[in-house]
């Protein structure tokens, strides 16, 4: 038996701390950055090999965006063809405006099925909705069942990643939370991953069978036949797809393809930008019910949630192209250093950096800030979302601090006038001197600490550029 | 109006105020590939793709036996071609077998409706030989027989060979997770054992 206390790391990083503050904490965890770095670095290196491995890939990135931008502009009648074929299929389609009316209707069919307890496939859509916080405060049970959500979930934490939502754990703190949490663990468990993935198997395998009635998200949906796409890896996914009696499925209006074979593109796509595979070792494909196979009452909830804010933005809008591959979340330095609790949403990384504030207007304007424009997200983001240029977009949208407009206002008064420039530049260079460290400032007194304290600035030059030139002339 | 139906409009509304005069986005570009290379042996790639995912490749009809292993009880589909029951396993015919049932089965033998070389899948769309989703997914091993005109190279090349409605499985390999630390280790909730054989 463990001794190590499980401390959910989503419980010392503070949620709705600005990023800057939540990213200072983050930063000051050594295991969790030891894990983070290990991870993604695994990752990075097994989507390279298997992109790679295509020689067409530049095209399908040119076709899964162009796809996906016709969607946006196409996105009423899409969804309307969607509704039609579903209905026609023995679906029930609902429409819901936001995350509340979602969970409701959601609420609303356990009931009608009798039942007070669901399975869940693991989905981003139900995260962003708090759906399972939302069923317990109604007096119902959702169970993840997906390993890294179960992992989760067991340990009262937040996932922290969009395809490895425990990645900020390792091996042997995931026995521990098994050990302790799972209340019917193996006993002499040991941290091997095969062995971790066996507890979970039996730890589930008799809700699995008895389950009543499924939630799920949908990696796609396909307007021309009313079907709705899952990919995954554990087999958890196709149990609750299809043991229970009753499946309702919560699906961003965004996810919507025109037609089935242009699955040909996401299809390829996707699981080499997630996990780094060929392909995901499952994917179902259901349209409304089938007589005799898998669920007889078959839902689909339509989310907006904010999507339609999104669509609305013209440079914003291409961020309803992501298909949550998190290939951008595993490149971007910043995210690789935080993790995934410090930026407050569920959406971290490059993406949420663009979808939470253009989703929440109003909220997570920091987040833009959370990046260094190095443009690494754009290169592996197999949709090809101009990630910095959201970025900017958003910067220029969201407010500017007094302190920061005051700073740009004397830049530009100083910067308009060559003489008072080269007094501010020679200034600068006596000015600076008690700040000096190692090469760098690190701090500097009020004002510029408002600047210094997450940043270093270079050192002026010792001779500046007109000096010199001036030295030359000579 | 029901609640539902304002939900409905409200958002189609929504979606048209949003896209007022943004036009119509240009036709996509499909310069991809649709088929691989002519010189390209397909059915050597997929079996370097499957026993890549860990699978196990079985050739000939009378391998199945072998595939099947020691499995005592083999659930199969119902129109499973009576020449493939080979070996010593009780073969039990999918009549709407119960959960519980299904649960006690060692193994399931079917066919495909197609094989994908490049990335080594087999799609199910429970058409010929193939069964029901739960028949191929609550047995711990599954023994799957591809015929040579189902294989092909690309999944663009497989997707018209599919029933499109119809309820679908792409299976890539044994059930297997990345979630620990991003290693890939085989075998959760689905098959932990995949055999393919091919005719």
């Amino acid at each position: 038996m463990s001794t190590h206390e499980i401390v959910p790391a989503a419980s010392l990083i503070p949620a709705d701390a600005p990023f800057p503050k939540a990213a200072k904490v983050a930063l000051g965890m050594p295991q969790l950055r030891k894990n983070l770095a290990h991870a993604t670095g695994t990752i990075r290196a097994k989507r390279a090999n298997v992109a790679g491995e295509l020689d067409d890939w530049e095209a399908l990135r040119d076709a899964a965006a162009a796809i996906k931008a016709d969607v946006q502009h196409r996105l009423p009648e899409l969804a309307i063809e969607f509704e039609r074929n579903a209905i026609a299929a023995g679906a029930q389609v609902h429409w819901a405006r936001d995350a509340k009316e979602a969970n409701e209707i959601a609420a609303r069919i356990v009931r009608d099925a009798g039942a007070e307890e669901v399975v869940k496939v693991k989905s981003m859509a139900t995260q962003e909705i708090e759906l399972n916080e939302h069923f317990e405060a109604v007096g119902l049970k959702a169970y993840e069942t997906d390993l890294a959500e179960l992992i989760v979930q067991l340990a009262e934490d937040k996932p922290s990643h969009i395809l490895v939502p425990a990645i900020h754990y390792n091996r042997t703190q995931i026995r521990d939370i098994f050990d302790q949490k799972m209340g019917d663990a193996p006993t002499g468990l040991t941290d091997e991953p095969a062995a971790l993935a066996e507890a979970a198997r039996l730890h589930l395998r008799r809700r699995f069978l008895s389950a009543k009635v499924a939630v799920s998200g949908a990696n796609f949906a396909v307007a021309e036949t009313g079907s709705l796409v899952v990919v995954e890896s554990e087999g958890n996914g196709r149990m609750c797809l299809t043991m229970p009696e009753t499946l309702i499925s919560i699906v961003g209006i965004e996810k919507l393809l025109p037609s089935f074979a242009d699955l040909e593109v996401f299809m390829q796509l996707l699981p080499r930008s997630s996990t780094g595979e060929r392909m995901n070792p499952y994917t179902s494909v259901w349209t409304g019910a089938r007589e005799g196979d898998g669920p007889k009452d078959v839902h689909v909830i339509l989310l907006d949630n904010g999507r339609t804010g999104v669509l609305a933005d013209e440079v914003g809008r291409q961020a309803l192209s992501c298909i949550r591959c998190s290939a951008c979340l595993n490149v971007c330095p910043v995210y690789e250093r935080t993790g995934g609790h410090a930026y407050g949403h569920v959406y971290p990384g490059p993406i949420g950096a663009i979808l939470a504030p253009q989703l929440e207007p109003g909220r997570h304007d920091d987040l833009p800030y959370a990046s260094s424009l190095c443009g690494a997200c754009y290169e592996v983001c197999p949709v090809k979302i101009d990630i910095p240029e959201v970025l900017v977009h958003l910067r220029q949208r969201g407010p500017h601090q007094a302190g920061e407009q005051a700073a740009m206002g004397a830049a530009r008064a100083v910067m308009a006038r060559p003489a008072l420039w080269r007094a501010a530049l020679r200034a600068a260079r006596f000015g600076s001197m008690p700040w000096r460290r190692k090469g760098f400032l690190r701090r500097l007194p009020w004002p510029g600490s408002r600047w210094t304290v997450s940043r270093d600035l270079p050192l002026p030059p010792k001779e500046d550029f007109r000096d010199w030139w001036k030295e030359r002339q000579r | 109006m029901s609640a539902q139906q304002r939900a409905r409009e409200e958002i189609l509304a929504r979606m048209r105020r949003a896209l007022d005069g943004a036009g119509e986005a240009p036709e996509p570009p499909r310069e991809y590939r649709r088929s691989l290379d002519p010189d390209v042996d397909i059915t050597a790639m997929l079996v370097d793709r499957l026993v890549d995912y860990k699978a196990n490749v079985h050739y000939g009809l009378n391998s199945i036996a072998a595939a099947l292993g020691e499995a005592k009880r083999v659930v199969v589909p119902a129109d499973l071609p009576a020449e493939w029951r080979l070996g010593a396993a009780e073969f039990a015919p999918d009549t709407g077998l119960s959960t519980a049932d299904l649960d006690r089965m060692d193994a399931v033998l079917t066919g495909c409706a197609a094989a994908v070389a490049v990335s080594g899948t087999i799609m199910l769309d429970t058409g010929a030989a193939q069964g029901r989703r739960a028949i191929t997914l609550v047995p711990d091993h599954h023994v799957v027989v591809v015929r040579p005109e189902q294989i092909v190279g690309h999944l663009a090349e497989a997707l018209p060979m599919l029933d499109r409605t119809a309820p679908q499985t792409w299976i890539s390999g044994p059930s297997a997770t990345s979630d620990i630390e991003l290693q890939r280790v085989e075998g959760v909730h689905g098959p932990r054992r995949l055999d393919v054989v091919l005719l």
